[in-house]
């Protein structure tokens, strides 16, 4: 034992050796995390595990800002819309070559998008893809100009056009490597990014190196090593013990220890996602406005924000948070007063006497970090005030149908804003339109007209101090009608071990890493 | 009066005295355990979180400020109703169907036999999981699921009995004097095929409660906020660090249960059957 | 052996697998929740999810379905991935190996320590060592296994750092795949500091994974020993002078063996599928995890490939145990 011990002290004090040859950085960026990708061809990814590690290896035409929401140039060095709104045009970075040496193009701008939008392309049929279509939608034709010049031409003015091609969905790869690969190309990307795909063992690792010629500032670390923990406990004691330099989705419990710990490091920044309890508003109990008022009066956020989330979240009371644009402040929030609460159920003659079914989450989420404790306080609150919840759980695939039929009478649930639109989270959850079983995105079923109206309305309005009015009175409604309890607004942490420098976080978590290098 | 005698053979065992007195301690508790617990187990106390052992919560507090000792009292019935509920679950099919099968041989026995095979063909924890999946997670259904994995273990246990049982002369004798079916079965080969059930019916409740604290670690377990000691055990590896009282407890709980049944099995065995140390 | 006795075995298995892959087909989707929203995550439209469930051929009537994802194993095709559309087969593969060597490995350990401990306190029966390790045996049957792995994880992982956290071999020690085994494509790689390293990363999870069989087969060796030590021949055998150690070893251990062997066969199969908590916690890539996550995310093909996969391990595994028992014990006739 005694040999096998000092044998493996020698390989590990060995192994930073043969690493560290470069001046600045270099080295080996571990990183843990709780799940593997699925697909690391973006167009094809709907996981959170697969995006992290595809951005790092492909890239758009533009990109969020490195900390904030902010469109920035990528692969397209500027762009211009027509003057009707219609047509969206590029000018592309000259001299980029992809991982595998072809180089990139208009051509590859449009091979990349024509493949998830038309049907006729020779490679639609080598992937699902689900999300880019949808941000995509309204494209009509897509035309090259010449070898650095591509338009964009929609069917309407489509306003969010530029931010969903700043997300993930929309990466460019490589014509070649699309052929070459076919359905194949998510087990092998081929980008243009600061990293090249090396390797990958499923469930276990998967291996980035240097792109050496990248366009760009390069990487400054040799390459990073993706770890699947699945557990959190191990997840901690990973970073804790070196064995990872970054360490994702711990319990907010585990990151006050992470802050006490001299050799971590923790960022914050505010995230662009809400959790929620939504009120069934088509069960004859929850009918009642008044009674969805006195539940909000029920909860108390500032607690629940302590206990469960260790003050990593702020509470919420609009359907956005506020680092969104349009956020109503004005909305004064449903204090907790569980003696008024009572005061409303009874004179809304509420029904004491039945179990109410209080729907948890059973995965957790970034909105939602331990959905079955936060269900159990809110199941104490409502008790509080004479409201007997039951606690309900399913299991995850079960839960989405079930929720999508309409069969709870509350839920917890959430989202995550990607593209910062205010209309993301209104029309998206709480428009009449999105109230259809089966796979109602509005689990609420609260199907108000005139907020929908709003919703519509602020879609096709271009003029963002307008589209601002629209969207405070959508709220004022909202607020008045109570269909959910807006609970809160997490905020996004990463923790890593302080031999790590710059270390990047933008609102919805997810960066780049070419920037980070690591001491020895 | 051979029963009496069984029960003394019982008590001159060491293991079987010890493991009946782990039982005893948490039967004691299931019962009479709610006029002891000092605190409601359900009951947050958001600012008194994690609060480690103190006069005030002998056990210390959990993640909602809910006092552990009044929690792991409460949760004694919750894991006592598993091993018995799941138990009787895999217990009743399963004799039913190693008697039919044992008895009556031929196509029957191996209809019966294959369908077994098939179910022990998953790993078990994959099959409860699978089972919990279709009917929903929550604790009725976890001791369906436990109880189900386990039906063909008891249908081979007794089958095998009875293949012995059958060729011996007494039932061919009674055959022959012209016996039914449900006579012969229910009056002499059951009775002598009990012994091996029992003994691996008392191990088998210990397993079960083991079985649901995986189910638990995996979330799949006891309905929240229901103390059971498996899903408290699971929440608490959250906080082995910060709090290591939260899993620590209701872990000790199911180690002291589970090693009643097994102690308790394994003395019942000496003194029923001591041709059965392979079970 | 007969060769009629193998074919009928062959025919069970044959048999047994058909029923498994028509038990696994028909509870998948008996439960709740569509692969295809599932994959598609919370807010997809209902065009997206009918789009899809086309894609993976869902829409189809289930005897279709089934017919022909038969046909397709019959061609030992064990379909794609709903997930990533990649080959089951092929995500079986390495998972499945890295599972087999976690079992194996904690097959010997319980097999070792366990016949050890067994023997020890059969010679010694009364000693405290016979209580001691019968005590200590009859813990590990008792304790609930995530929970021992995460404490000795962090005993001798964080607080006393002497292991590795998890993972199979040490950041940048990957030796190049050819079995799959870390041990084994360590040592043909010639990388001996590998190899150590490898081990070095197997010893926390395959001995957690090797508690409930050691203990096990602790307590069943050491009351086969004591039976066996009290016949006629090894009563003989001691008054006929021989050492001790020569009685346990030649006569008494081997007769104790057969029990033994059972046990070691029947957990083994315990083993390749009770590895999910085991792989969960130390970060195991193997193939108990996938299965639970494809479950999770209604990935019909990926769980019943890796179910019948199971399903054929653990007839193999019986097969060979029987086989072992017939050369041990000539005198067991192998019935059909």
């Amino acid at each position: 034992m005694r040999k096998l011990i000092i044998g493996m002290a020698l390989a590990l004090c060995l192994l930073p050796a043969i690493g560290w040859c470069a001046e600045k950085s270099g080295g080996t960026l571990v990183w843990g995390r709780g799940g593997d990708s699925v697909s690391l061809d973006l167009a094809q990814a709907t996981d959170g595990e697969s995006i992290k590690a595809g951005i790092q290896v492909l890239e758009n035409l533009v990109i969020f800002g490195k900390d904030s929401m902010n469109v920035e140039p990528q692969l397209a060095e500027s762009w211009k819309v027509s003057d009707d709104g219609l047509t969206w045009t590029f000018k592309l970075r000259k001299g980029v070559k992809f991982h595998d040496g072809y180089p990139f193009n208009a051509r590859a701008v449009y091979d990349s998008f024509a493949r998830v939008i038309f049907k006729q392309h020779p490679y639609y049929g080598y992937g699902k893809w689900q999300y880019p279509a949808m941000s995509l939608g309204p494209v009509k034709d897509i035309q090259v100009i010449d070898d650095y010049t591509i338009a964009l031409i929609t069917e309407k003015p489509y306003a969010p056009l530029l931010n969903n091609l700043a997300l993930w969905l929309c990466p460019i790869v490589s014509p070649k490597a699309m052929a070459d690969y076919k359905d194949k190309i998510g087990m092998h990307p081929v980008g243009t990014g600061p990293f090249k795909f090396k390797s990958w063992t499923k469930d276990d690792q998967i291996v980035l190196e240097r792109n050496n010629d990248y366009w760009g500032e390069k990487a400054k670390v040799d390459r990073i090593v993706l770890k699947s923990i699945p557990e959190p406990s191990a997840r901690l004691m990973a970073l804790q013990s070196g064995t990872v330099d970054i360490a994702d989705d711990l319990d907010p419990d585990s990151i006050a220890l992470v802050k006490k710990n001299p050799k971590l490091a923790v960022i914050e920044r505010p995230s662009v996602n809400v959790g929620y309890l939504a009120f069934n508003t088509e069960k004859p109990r929850l009918k009642d406005p008044k009674v969805r008022q006195a539940l909000s009066h029920a909860i108390d956020k500032d607690t629940l924000i302590k206990t469960i989330f260790a003050g990593l979240a702020i509470p919420a009371k609009n359907p956005f948070p506020p680092s969104i644009w349009s956020y109503n402040d004005a909305n004064k929030p449903y204090e907790y007063n569980p003696e008024k609460a009572k005061k409303m159920l009874a004179e809304a003659k509420f029904d004491f006497n039945t179990e109410i079914e209080l729907w948890a989450m059973p995965v957790s989420r970034a909105y939602m970090p331990d959905p079955v404790k936060t269900a159990e306080l809110l199941q104490a609150y409502f008790a509080a005030v004479g409201v007997k919840a039951k606690i309900v759980r399913h299991e995850w695939g079960a839960y989405l149908s079930k929720v999508g039929n309409g069969e709870h009478d509350m839920c917890m649930f959430g989202w995550l804003g990607g593209n910062s639109d205010p209309d993301n989270f209104l029309y998206g959850l709480l428009s009449a339109d999105t109230a259809k079983p089966p796979g109602a995105s509005n689990a609420a079923f609260w199907k108000n007209a005139e907020f929908t109206d709003l919703c519509l309305k602020g879609q096709k309005t271009f003029n963002k101090a307008e589209r601002t009015k629209i969207y405070l009175k959508a709220q004022e409604i909202f607020h008045a009608e109570a269909p959910w309890a807006p609970l809160v607004h997490t905020i996004n942490v990463r923790c890593y071990s302080k031999k790590l420098h710059d270390v990047p976080l933008r609102p919805n978590g997810l960066n780049s890493f070419q920037m980070i290098s690591k001491e020895k | 009066m051979r029963r009496w005698e069984t029960f003394q053979d019982l008590l001159r065992s060491r293991s079987a005295t010890f493991g009946m007195a782990l039982i005893a301690l948490v039967l004691l508790v299931a019962v009479i355990g709610p006029a002891l617990a000092p605190h409601d187990p359900l009951k947050p106390v958001p600012l008194d979180r994690l609060k480690g052992p103190s006069e005030k919560n002998l056990f210390g507090t959990d993640s909602l400020g809910r006092d552990i000792f009044s929690r792991v009292i409460y949760g004694a019935r919750i894991s006592i109703l598993i091993g018995l509920i799941s138990v009787s679950i895999s217990l009743l099919p399963g004799t039913l169907l190693g008697l039919v099968a044992g008895y009556f041989g031929g196509r029957v026995d191996s209809l019966i036999m294959r369908l077994m095979d098939m179910l022990l063909a998953f790993p078990a924890i994959l099959l409860a999981i699978f089972i919990t999946a279709i009917l929903g997670p929550n604790l009725p259904n976890t001791m369906v699921a436990v109880g189900i994995v386990y039906i063909p273990h008891y249908a081979r246990i007794v089958r095998a009995s009875v293949l012995s049982l059958r060729e011996q002369l007494f039932v061919q004798a009674i055959a022959h004097l012209g016996g039914g079916h449900s006579r012969i079965l229910g009056r002499h080969i059951l009775p002598n095929a009990l012994p091996p059930i029992i003994v691996y019916a008392t191990l088998g409740m210990g397993t079960a409660v083991l079985q649901a604290a995986a189910l638990g670690f995996l979330g799949l377990g006891a309905q929240p906020p229901q103390p059971e000691w498996g899903a408290m055990l699971s929440e608490g590896r959250q906080y082995i660090q910060i709090a290591p009282h939260v899993a620590a407890f209701p872990g000790a709980a199911i180690l002291v249960l589970v090693l009643g049944f097994n102690l308790f099995g394994d003395g019942l065995r000496d003194v029923l059957d001591p041709s059965l140390r392979s079970v | 052996m007969p060769i009629g006795y193998l074919s009928k075995r062959l025919f069970h298995l044959a048999l047994i697998l058909l029923g498994v892959s028509l038990l696994v087909f028909m509870m998948l989707r008996m439960i709740p929740g569509d692969p295809a929203r599932l994959l598609l995550g919370e807010f997809a439209t209902a065009e997206d999810l009918s789009r899809l469930r086309a894609q993976m051929g869902l829409d189809r009537p289930y005897p279709v379905q089934y017919g022909i994802y038969l046909a397709n194993i019959l061609q030992g095709d064990l379909g794609n991935s709903l997930r990533n559309g990649a080959p089951v087969a092929t995500e079986i593969g390495m998972r499945l190996v890295a599972t087999l060597e976690l079992a194996v490995a904690a097959m010997l350990i319980a097999s070792l320590a366990g016949i050890a401990a067994g023997v020890i306190s059969a010679v010694r029966q009364y000693s405290v060592f016979d209580y001691g390790s019968m005590f200590m045996a009859l813990i590990g049957v008792s304790m609930p296994i995530f929970w021992l792995g995460l404490m000795l994880m962090y005993l001798l992982a964080v607080m006393f750092p002497i292991m590795p956290m998890m993972g199979r071999i040490g950041m940048g020690n990957e030796p190049e795949v050819m079995t799959g085994l870390m041990l084994v494509d360590t040592l043909l790689a010639g990388e001996f500091g590998d190899f150590l390293d490898a081990l070095h990363h197997l010893v926390l999870p395959a001995f957690t994974l090797a508690t409930i069989p050691m203990a096990i087969v602790a307590r069943i060796t050491r009351s086969s020993m004591l039976e066996v030590l009290n016949k006629d021949y090894v009563r003989t055998a001691r008054a006929k002078g021989m050492g001790e150690v020569v009685v346990i070893l030649r006569h008494a251990l081997r007769n104790a063996f057969l029990p033994v062997v059972t046990v070691l066969g029947l957990n083994l199969g315990l083993l390749l599928g009770g590895a999910v908590l085991t792989e969960t916690i130390f970060s195991w890539p193997g193939l108990g995890r996938y299965v639970v996550d494809s479950l999770m995310a209604r990935d019909y093909a990926a769980v019943q490939g890796c179910i019948l996969v199971f399903a054929g391990l653990m007839a193999f595994i019986n097969l060979i145990v029987d086989l072992v028992y017939a050369l041990l014990d000539p005198r067991i006739r192998v019935h059909a």
